[in-house]
């Protein structure tokens, strides 16, 4: 049970994270770490499925089209 | 002024919210179409995986809106980026790092019988064609950043894709034909916890994880050929 807490306190703070970053690169890496421990969450909550889709997804291709996004428009947020 | 009105209003709805969730009884049977999921699942039709059952079984026409919704999202994707692909210029791209190229080079095919892993075993435990496809097209995007120069041909990608939609539908309407309703579950359920049981469920996954691998997939190919 302390470790769902522990989790969710990381989810927030990487969520926090992703929008003060002024590096877009830094803010989708917290993104990813706040998917990846979304999807630890979901598999303590038992949803193994919901978990890979999630581990997929959301920490590794969404980064990855984010990260593309940024090598075409501005690295910098002003 | 305003950040102050701003800030009430947000305290306001935050504990309204609050207020609202301590009410919900959170892990109690709230309708029994689940209990009788977990029930009789297994025994109607022969998944061990419920989830897969409730997926494929008896929210079958569900989960063929969806794999429509993920088609329609690429072929947009793919409509948006090709005028721009017209004037594409060459930009210096940096070479890979040597544990990106050789770490790409090994775990490419892992990643590969991972996925694959994942769909055929999609009836009997967690995960299934959407999980895979999701794997085989990490695996597709490592080689793109890794191994500089690959590019998968974005006629076989597409021709995957839609010999994957083509297969779900034609085994929804051989139900139609054999039992009259679509999607029924016509082959023999096996015994369960056997590879070759829950009889259309595996070749359903499998179809579905063609299809999702190779349109994320060509999704990364699009934007990664519009970029360079």
């Amino acid at each position: 049970m302390i470790l769902v807490y522990i989790l969710v306190f990381i989810m927030l703070i990487s969520a926090i994270a992703a929008y003060v970053f002024k590096d877009l690169v830094n803010a989708v890496i917290a993104t990813g770490l706040m998917s990846l421990t979304t999807s630890i969450l979901f598999y303590l909550l038992q949803a193994p499925d919901v978990a890979m889709a999630e581990a997929a997804v959301g920490a590794a291709l969404v980064p990855a089209i984010f990260i593309i996004a940024i090598r075409r428009t501005g690295r910098y947020e002003e | 002024m305003r950040r102050i009105i701003a800030i009430v209003l947000l305290t306001i709805v935050v504990l309204g919210i609050a207020l609202s969730l301590t009410e919900v009884p959170f892990g109690t049977p709230k309708t029994h179409v689940g209990d009788y999921y977990v029930k009789e699942g297994v025994k109607e039709t022969g998944a061990v995986n419920i989830v897969t059952s409730v997926v494929l079984n008896y929210r079958g026409f569900d989960t063929l809106g969806e794999v429509t919704v993920l088609f329609i999202a690429t072929i947009g994707l793919g409509a948006l980026l090709t005028t721009h692909k017209e004037r594409k210029k060459k930009r210096d791209v940096m070479p890979a790092s040597l544990i990106l190229s050789t770490g790409c080079r090994f775990l490419f095919p892992l990643l590969l019988i991972f996925g694959i892993y994942i769909i055929i075993h999609g009836h009997l435990s967690p995960g299934g064609g959407f999980q895979g496809g999701a794997i085989i097209a990490s695996a597709f995007l490592l080689t793109y950043l890794g191994c500089q120069g690959v590019r998968i041909s974005e006629r076989r990608s597409k021709l995957t894709e839609s010999l994957g939609g083509l297969v779900f539908v034609i085994v929804g309407v051989l139900g139609l034909i054999f039992g009259g309703y679509f999607l029924l579950n016509f082959l023999p359920k096996g015994t369960p916890f056997s590879l070759l049981s829950a009889g259309i469920i595996p070749i359903i996954y499998v179809a579905i994880g063609f299809k999702v691998g190779s349109e994320l997939v060509s999704v990364i190919d699009n934007l990664m050929e519009g970029s360079t």
